[in-house]
């Protein structure tokens, strides 16, 4: 084992670029993602049966294929079609379907809002049936139940799952490496791998990278559950 | 064109058989690793804990990688240390197989352990009280509502699993995404190929859906459901 090689200047900030890029991706697919998510669930929980339907088929393919095939689909198949090829050059918003960044972090973006959206979904239906009477018997109107009641609390239980989900989502974040040139923290152990023929130390260093940082997400969720869903803990006292 | 189609579904064979051999893997690593957790030894529980919480947090890209590349100069190592001269390589089959059972040993361990945990403590008690013995009790009561408990998540574990065959093609193993990122390459139209593999995993997961339903259904009855 060459341990020392991980610690040269030069590959700890390959690292520290593969840490930015990971955490990057991580953050701002989450953000896209719950947006979506947010949508999507309100739209599975509403009125309209034919947009149930679209978004229920929605969220079932995109949990029921492998997130790799999706950013294949995206980096590799939508370059293919004519319609975006006589755009991709000068036409905003376009041109960013040539950047292999943005194609990752549609590809996991989509893919969030999908088992995010189901799980929020979930949490709004088994909101207790009481509590919206009692607010619709103060003369809200649905948009009203929804803000200030409804969603409130559905956000708050579906804390727990979606602390699996960001966990899940980081290192789904691995998977950015099967692009070209996307310099993640697994692309960084794979560049080091191939220049220096060392795979235990750079995986291992990598697997060291990730796990200190879900071990970091889980705590923040821990402070957050403790914090926002104080009033469903057991009494203390 | 259409030959390209009929390689993928021959790479669909393959991914079927890894997936189905990761299962058979992690079934049993998480068996040893609830056994492990719950049978009250220190040693071994610290063990089963350190095995699910590490493996839970590292991307199973990540582990592949470590396992097929490290592997291959481990190995070739310990070929060297022992005199041989020849060097292996690691089937990437095998080490698909391996590695992903491994991970998903890790989340059986957890499904199984709360299975097990749901089982009212009274009734094993009871088949202790008939002169049952350990293997007894486990085989006569415990396996059977086990396996009802276990199956809502385990059905979960298996989506995931299937899901995560996808990556083996990382590591060179010629099932349908390997297949059809190379038909891509060739033919220059990786649209059609991969919307025919997605929709293929589409396929295999949909299938095992309603299978487990059906099972799950087979092992629920008789159990009483509360209604409001």
């Amino acid at each position: 084992m060459k341990w020392s090689v991980i610690f040269e200047p030069q590959n700890l900030a390959l690292y520290g670029n593969g840490i930015l890029t990971t955490l990057g991706l991580l953050f701002s697919s989450l953000g896209i993602g719950a947006v979506l998510a947010l949508i999507f669930a309100l739209l599975l929980t509403g009125p309209w049966a034919p947009l149930r339907w679209l978004v229920g088929a929605y969220t079932y393919v995109m949990r029921g294929t492998p997130l790799l095939i999706q950013v294949y689909l995206i980096y590799y198949g939508l370059g293919q079609l004519e319609w975006i090829q006589a755009r991709w050059d000068d036409i905003w918003p376009w041109t960013y379907f040539k950047e292999p960044f943005f194609c990752a972090l549609l590809a996991f973006s989509l893919n969030t809002a999908g088992y995010t959206a189901e799980m929020l979904a979930g949490a709004i239906r088994e909101t207790n049936a009481g509590e919206i009477e009692a607010a619709q018997a103060f003369g809200m109107s649905r948009f009203q139940v929804m803000r200030r009641v409804v969603l409130p609390s559905a956000m708050r239980r579906t804390l727990p799952a979606y602390s699996n989900e960001v966990v899940m989502m980081l290192q789904s974040t691995s998977l950015a490496s099967a692009v070209p040139s996307m310099l993640d923290v697994t692309a960084a152990a794979s560049r080091i791998y191939s220049d220096y023929y060392l795979p235990f130390e750079a995986y291992i260093a990598a697997a060291a990278i990730y796990l200190v940082a879900s071990f970091c997400l889980i705590a923040v969720f821990r402070l957050a559950e403790r914090h926002f869903l104080a009033y469903l803990a057991p009494r203390q006292h | 064109m259409n030959g390209y189609y009929i390689t993928i579904l021959h790479g669909a064979v393959l991914t079927v058989g890894v997936s189905l051999l990761a299962l058979l893997v992690s079934i049993i690593l998480g068996l040893l690793g609830a056994a492990a957790k719950l049978s009250g030894n220190k040693l071994l529980v610290a063990l089963a804990t350190a095995y699910t919480t590490i493996i839970r947090g590292i991307p199973d890209l990540v582990l592949m990688l470590l396992v097929f590349y490290g592997g291959t100069i481990g190995l070739n190592h310990l070929l060297a240390l022992t005199g041989s001269t020849g060097n292996v390589d690691i089937n990437p089959f095998f080490a698909g197989v391996l590695t992903i059972g491994f991970i998903y040993g890790a989340y059986m361990t957890e499904s199984f352990r709360g299975a097990i945990l749901s089982i009212p403590k009274g009734q094993m008690e009871a088949a202790w009280a008939f002169g049952m013995g350990r293997v007894q009790t486990f085989v006569r009561i415990t396996a059977p509502q086990m396996v009802r408990y276990a199956l809502p998540s385990f059905t979960n574990n298996w989506l995931v699993l299937i899901k995560a065959t996808a990556l083996v093609s990382l590591i060179g193993l010629k099932e349908m995404t390997y297949v059809a990122k190379q038909a891509s390459a060739a033919t220059r139209s990786p649209f059609a190929f991969f919307l025919f593999t997605a929709a293929l995993f589409l396929v295999y997961t949909t299938v095992s859906l309603v299978a487990l339903r059906r099972l799950n259904a087979r092992f629920s009855l008789g159990a009483k459901r509360a209604t409001l």
